[in-house]
Formats: C-alpha cells, sequence, structure tokens
C-alpha cells in the first residue's frame, strides 16, 4: 500500500497511550505530595522524596507529559484528518515522540534528584531544555508542513489553535531559559532580579494561555463537534475569540506579580488585560457549548459528550475566576493562598484532563479499528469520579484558601496579628484531607481509564486508514 | 523608565486595545442567527465537520467591550501607558506608606501608654503581656513553638535558663539585633575517638549525669585549654558570649551521648535573626517584658 495514502497513525497511537500513562503517573505524585502535607514523615526521609522534589515532578508530569502528550496525540491526529494527507515526515514524527518520552524521563530522573533551575514549570536544566528546543522545532516543521500540504484550501479552526500553541511555546521556552551553564547539572539564567521574574511570569502565564488553553481549545473544536455531530456553532465567534485570546493572553504575566517590585505600569497591564481576557475566553466556551446545544438528548447516552461539557463549564468556571483573581485587591487575599491551588486544578484537572479524557475516548477506537471503547458504562463511571474528585478537590481549596488569605490579614485592636502562621496552617488540615479524597476519587477514575484503554486496544489489531479525499 | 520604552509601551498597549475593539466591531456586523444547512459557512473537513456562521452572543460582545472600557479607564486613572502616572496619583509605594502612617496613628497612643512604664512594671503588667503574647505568636512561634519551650536547637524561653543574660538590655539586644552561637568544631583538636569520648564524658559529668571517672577527668586540661573561654574552667558559662551553662540540666542541642559528640564533632551554629526594623523599639520593649514574665512569672 502506497504510504502516502494512509494516515500516520503510528505516532498518534504511541502519544495516546502515553498520555494515559503518563496520566496515572503525574496524578499519583499530585495525591502523594497532597498526602505528605497532611503527613510529612511520608517523605521517609529520603530527599528524592521530600515534598521540594516531588512537587516539581508533579507539574512537569502532569502538563508536559501528560497534557504534552495529549496534544501530540490530538493535534498530529486533527491536523491530517482536517488537512486531508498523511502527516509530513514519517521519521520526524517518530523523533518527536522518541524525543518527548526522553525529556519525561530526564525530567523523572533530574527532579528527584534535585537538578532543577528553581523556575516554576521550567525547572528542567539547560541540557533538557535543549533537548525540548529541538523536538519542539520538529514538532513545528512536521505540524506546519503538513498543514502546507493540505488538499483542502481552508485551515480548520483547531488548527489554528494548535498552530498558535506550538509557535508561541517555542518562543516562551527559548526566552525564558536563556541561561550560562556553569555545569552539566547548573545553570544561571542571564536575566537578573525583578526582571527574572517578569520574564519567568511572561512564561509561566502563557504556558497556562498557550499549553493548557490554546492547545486544548484546538483539541475542543475538533473532537466537540466530532462527537455531538454537530456543526461548530459559530465560524465568526472563532474567528474574534482566536484573534483577541493570542493578543491578550500575551500581558496578563504581571498578574503574577503584583505588590512586588514590579513597576507599577506593569502591574496595571497584568491586570486590565487579564480583564479583557475574560471575554476572549468564554468566546471558546461558547462555541463548544452551542456545539453541543441542539445534542443535549445525546447525554444521557454518551459520557464522552458529559466529559466534554463539564471541561467546557469548568473552562468557562475557571477563565472566570483567573480575571477576578488578578484585581488587585482580590489578589491581594487569594495570591500565596490554597485559593490559587484550588484556581489551577478546576484548570487542570476539570477543563484541561477532562477534555483530555473525552478526546481519548473518542480517539481510541477510531486508531485500534473498533467502532467504541470497549466499556461505555466505564467510561460513565470514570466520568463521575472525575467530576466528584475535582469538586472535592476545587471546593475544598476555595475554602481553605479563603480562610487562609482572612486568617493571614486579621489583626487585633492592637495592631499585632491574630493569628499566627501555625494556626493558619493548622486551619487547612480538614481541607487538606478533602483534598486529599478529591485526588484519590479523580486517580481512581484514572485506573478504571487505563483498565478500559487496555481492553479496547487489545482485542483488535489497528489497521492503517485510507486518506479520505477532500469534499 | 528610558523615554524609548516609554513609548513603546505606550503605543503597544493602545495598539492592542484597538486591535480588541476592532475585532468587536467586526463581529457586531452579521446576519441573523442560522439554523438551516444551507446557512453553513461551505467548508467540510474530514467528511463531516462543518460550522455554521452565528452571530456571536450580543452580551458576549457587550462584556468585552465593557471589558476594554473599563480597562481604558483604569489606565487613564492609574499608572499604566507608558511613563503616564494616572490621574490619581496613585502608586504601591505612597499607599504602603499611607497605609502605615493610618496604622501609626491608630496603634499609637496604646503603644505609647507601655512606653511610659519601666521593665519590671511592664512585665507584670495584663495588658501589655496580652500584648506581648500576640507579637510572639507572630514573630517568635515559627522557632520557639507556640507555647515558648522551643525544640532541639531553639531555646525553651519559659525556663528561666538565659544565654545571653535576663537582663533588659540584654533581651532587647537580643530581640532587635539577633545573636549568632556558634560552638566551633573541635574533632581535630580533640585527637581522634578517644579523645572526644573522654570529652564527651566530662561535659556529661559536669552536670552529674555520669560519675566522673578516670577517663573523663583526663579530659578536664582539654576543656580548660579549648572551652573555657565560652563556657568558663568550671563550664557555668558565660553569658556575655552566649557560652552555655554545661552544669545544670538545660540542654539545647539534647543530653545523649549522640547529641553531645555531635556538637563537639560537627559544632553548631545557632542563629536568631534580627528583628530591630520589624519591631521598632516600642514594640521591642513589650515583647522582651513578655519574654522576660514567662520566666518570672508571679
Amino acid at each position: 500500500m502506497d504510504t502516502t495514502a494512509t494516515y500516520n497513525d503510528t505516532v498518534v497511537r504511541q502519544f495516546t497511550i502515553m498520555t494515559v500513562v503518563w496520566g496515572i503517573v503525574g496524578m499519583l505524585v499530585g495525591v502523594l505530595i497532597a498526602a505528605q502535607l497532611m503527613w510529612p514523615q511520608l517523605n521517609f526521609d529520603l530527599p528524592f522524596l521530600t515534598y521540594s522534589r516531588l512537587r516539581p515532578l508533579h507539574t512537569n508530569a502532569v502538563i508536559f507529559a501528560f497534557g504534552g502528550s495529549a496534544l501530540f496525540a490530538t493535534s498530529y491526529y486533527v491536523v491530517q484528518r482536517t488537512c486531508h494527507v498523511r502527516l509530513a515526515f514519517n521519521k520526524l514524527a517518530a523523533f518527536t515522540f522518541w524525543g518527548w518520552q526522553a525529556i519525561i524521563v530526564l525530567a523523572a530522573v533530574t527532579l528527584p534528584l534535585g537538578i532543577t533551575q528553581g523556575k516554576e514549570y521550567a525547572e528542567l536544566e539547560w541540557p533538557i531544555d535543549l533537548l525540548i528546543a529541538v523536538v519542539w522545532v520538529a514538532y513545528a516543521v512536521v505540524f506546519f508542513s503538513t498543514i502546507g500540504m493540505r488538499r483542502i484550501k481552508h485551515i480548520y479552526v483547531a488548527n489554528w489553535f494548535y498552530g498558535a500553541f506550538i509557535i508561541t511555546v517555542a518562543v516562551l521556552h527559548i526566552f525564558n531559559n536563556l541561561a550560562v551553564p556553569v555545569s552539566l547539572t547548573k545553570s544561571y539564567t542571564i536575566y537578573t532580579g525583578v526582571v527574572d521574574g517578569m520574564m519567568q511570569w511572561w512564561y509561566g502565564h502563557n504556558a497556562v494561555g498557550f499549553f493548557l488553553t490554546a492547545g486544548f481549545l484546538g483539541m475542543m473544536y475538533y473532537f466537540v463537534p466530532k462527537q455531538a455531530g454537530r456543526p461548530v456553532y459559530s465560524y465568526r465567534l472563532s474567528v474574534v475569540h482566536f484573534w483577541s485570546l493570542i493578543a491578550v493572553y500575551m500581558w496578563a504575566g504581571p498578574h503574577h506579580l503584583h505588590y512586588t517590585s514590579l513597576p507599577d505600569w506593569a502591574q496595571t497591564l497584568g491586570m486590565v488585560f487579564s480583564i479583557v481576557l475574560l471575554a476572549p475566553s468564554w468566546g471558546g466556551m461558547i462555541n463548544g457549548i452551542m456545539t453541543l446545544s441542539g445534542a443535549w438528548h445525546k447525554l444521557r447516552s454518551d459520557p464522552i459528550l458529559k466529559f466534554m461539557i463539564v471541561a467546557l463549564s469548568f473552562y468557562g468556571m475557571s477563565t472566570f475566576e483567573g480575571p477576578m483573581m488578578s484585581i488587585k485587591t482580590v489578589n491581594a487575599l487569594s495570591h500565596y493562598t490554597e485559593w490559587t491551588i484550588g484556581h489551577v486544578h478546576s484548570g487542570a484537572l476539570g477543563w484541561v484532563a477532562m477534555m483530555t479524557i473525552g478526546s481519548v475516548y473518542s480517539l481510541l477506537p477510531r486508531l485500534y479499528n473498533r467502532d467504541s471503547m470497549h466499556s461505555i458504562k466505564l467510561i460513565d463511571a470514570h466520568f463521575w469520579t472525575s467530576t466528584i474528585g475535582v469538586v472535592l478537590y476545587a471546593v475544598s481549596m476555595w475554602v481553605a484558601g479563603i480562610g487562609e488569605g482572612l486568617m493571614s490579614r486579621a489583626v487585633n485592636a492592637d495592631g499585632t496579628l491574630t493569628y499566627a502562621f501555625i494556626e493558619i496552617l493548622a486551619s487547612k488540615y480538614p481541607y487538606y484531607g478533602m483534598r486529599l479524597v478529591g485526588g484519590l476519587v479523580f486517580f481512581s477514575g484514572m485506573i478504571i481509564m487505563a483498565y478500559n484503554v487496555w481492553r479496547t486496544v487489545s482485542e483488535k489489531k489497528p489497521v492503517p486508514v485510507a486518506v479520505m479525499d477532500p469534499a | 523608565m528610558a523615554a524609548f520604552w516609554a513609548w513603546f509601551v505606550a503605543v503597544g498597549t493602545i495598539a492592542f486595545v484597538i486591535w480588541c475593539v476592532w475585532l468587536i466591531s467586526w463581529a457586531s456586523k452579521q446576519g441573523p442567527q442560522n439554523k438551516q444547512d444551507e446557512d453553513l459557512v461551505g467548508h467540510k473537513w474530514d467528511g463531516d465537520l462543518e460550522e455554521w456562521n452565528n452571530p456571536a452572543p450580543k452580551w458576549w460582545l457587550y462584556l468585552y467591550f465593557i471589558t476594554i472600557a473599563w480597562a481604558v479607564g483604569y489606565m487613564i486613572v492609574y499608572p499604566g501607558i507608558g511613563a503616564f502616572d494616572g490621574v490619581a496619583g496613585w502608586s504601591q509605594q505612597g499607599q504602603y506608606e499611607a497605609e502605615m502612617q493610618a496604622a501609626e496613628a491608630r496603634y499609637e497612643p496604646i503603644y505609647a501608654r507601655f512606653a511610659e512604664m519601666d521593665f519590671e512594671t511592664l512585665a507584670k503588667d495584663p495588658d501589655a503581656n496580652k500584648l506581648g503574647k500576640s507579637l510572639f505568636a507572630g514573630y517568635c512561634t515559627t522557632c520557639h513553638g507556640s507555647d515558648a519551650r522551643g525544640a532541639a536547637g531553639y531555646p525553651n524561653l519559659t525556663d528561666n535558663d538565659w544565654l545571653w543574660g535576663k537582663t533588659e538590655a540584654a533581651i532587647t539586644t537580643t530581640i532587635q539585633q539577633g545573636r549568632n552561637s556558634i560552638m566551633p568544631n573541635l574533632s581535630a583538636a580533640l585527637g581522634g575517638d578517644a579523645g572526644i569520648d573522654n570529652m564527651v564524658s566530662y561535659v556529661q559529668s559536669l552536670s552529674g549525669a555520669v560519675a566522673a571517672d578516670e577517663a573523663a577527668m583526663s579530659a578536664q586540661p582539654m576543656f580548660v585549654a579549648l572551652c573555657s573561654a565560652c563556657h568558663m574552667a568550671d563550664g557555668s558559662g558565660n553569658q556575655l558570649l552566649g557560652g552555655p551553662n554545661l552544669t545544670d540540666d538545660v540542654w539545647l542541642y539534647g543530653s545523649s551521648t549522640d547529641a553531645i559528640r555531635t556538637t563537639i564533632v560537627q559544632g553548631r551554629n545557632g542563629v536568631m535573626p534580627a528583628h530591630g526594623q520589624l519591631l521598632g523599639d516600642k514594640r521591642t520593649k513589650i515583647l522582651a517584658a513578655y519574654v522576660y514574665s514567662m520566666s518570672n512569672a508571679e
């Protein structure tokens, strides 16, 4: 068979399976560190099991290993299907898979060893950063070459978002990680003082904006209409919110540095553009939900759609919560509290993970020559564990965080602080317990998924799928 | 900020605002709701992926516009557009200073009353001690514990045992300027395991924890030579240098053979951070009196 006449689903299958694997690994580490916050002795006095080293391992694993593999898998799948061509450069695509997995393994080794740049979400040291840059450029070459070879004039909206995600993450990664190496495992950033802080959060917030938002909106724009069997609600809305989103997100980073040595004007810009970001963010939610609208009856029988609608709801909620938290007066209460953790997880579990899970359930049967997943009932069970888990997680952290913020600023009539640090910490323990339960429940769903995926992929041999001619 | 960069920021900010407004106006010029098949945009991907071209919801466009209008208003009032400081004259430094001044005006009378009192009276005053306890909770409990009983390496402040002295001057200095309590590593000077073991026994014998046998006593000349500068020849300590008394039953780093051995072999480095700038004189005095009162309660 002519290889250009079939889709390259091998690399998609590889990334999809690793999405599930890394999801389980990353969330397991998350459950462990949640337990460590309640019972610190769970680090067993071993340096590589301490919270400080496992926390970056958890964030890197869920964002870049789980989320990253999901984005590679779905973008490679979607770009082929919507361009009606085979993915460009078989070997380069394979290189991106093995390269990305090598990066993840290197992260899983170096972070517990304490090798870190000390920049949040950019902890990995310079040799790994170089490898990331190489793999990412290869990814861009594969993706955009495929776009270039498309057999249909219009580029589908999902590809705009994937494309913006790929280009921007390259720029963010390279500039934030510019550093002077002093040894194989140690480097110093080229930025000094508050400039370093600003670069870090320009990177950090756009990692949220482009990696965890734009990329997953790309996923949403393919899998939601596909699964609902309905047209995208509004082409015009997608144009407006796409160009707004990518323009405005770039400015939001300074809201991570309110009331610091960052100049006032930069804090203001970070705050006002975060507020402006509300509508562009909601544009994606509206387009997704309105696409599902009219197919509501399908929610009764299709738990995959349930994953997607809940993901969109959490997306809408966290993109409202984010601008609100960026307002200086709100931020003065919420910053440095558990509220931030709750916000991040309603985005990461509610939006990113649930959209990924729904898309993987939608994608796997097509990759493995089946009509549907092994068990729809188990998808439904997974849906409920995920939903209950994320609600428990988010609610417990809101309560803990707002309480923490209020206790931190409470003063007595004589101007002294009402609560000592340890009293505030003690007040959070019940919520740490509730969060741990939420995390465990969410994690248990991933185990159900692993079983369902295993049964689905092991029963039939995948067959190459012929490239469809454009309509 | 250099003039070029100020203009760069200002032009960039305004350009992005205009871009958003232009997108809104583009989106608001649109037709009616479409629900018929002929209203599809006409693109088709992957067999069945199509798009309608419904207008963006009105409320959404209004929301978008309102946030932009608010952003522009905010940037006129507050610093944001390049070097323009905003019409309100606000700065975070100014806000901080205003809040500190307001707090000073509000709480000053409370502290002024206590500033007049002498130290001993202050240490017995219930109101002052209540305030002192709050200060202690905010600044001291991290190391000394909620009950002020300390932990290994962090002194117990309730036992009437004073490393640096129990006078107002000594306690004030400790709080305001901090202390560095350094016990040097003496392993080399003691010449091997036997010498170290004997010294450990000798130190334990000073407080009567073990009998002063021959081996222990053999370390006495070495103790006088190496340790007496800080601990005094009889081991009773020296508060001028913060050298602990070794003849009592108070052990900062533990009284076990292992703990004492570690102290001698590795040394210790106890740090009390300086709090003078955080607390100021008046609050330091109240806190010092409270610390004093914990060992001298009625």
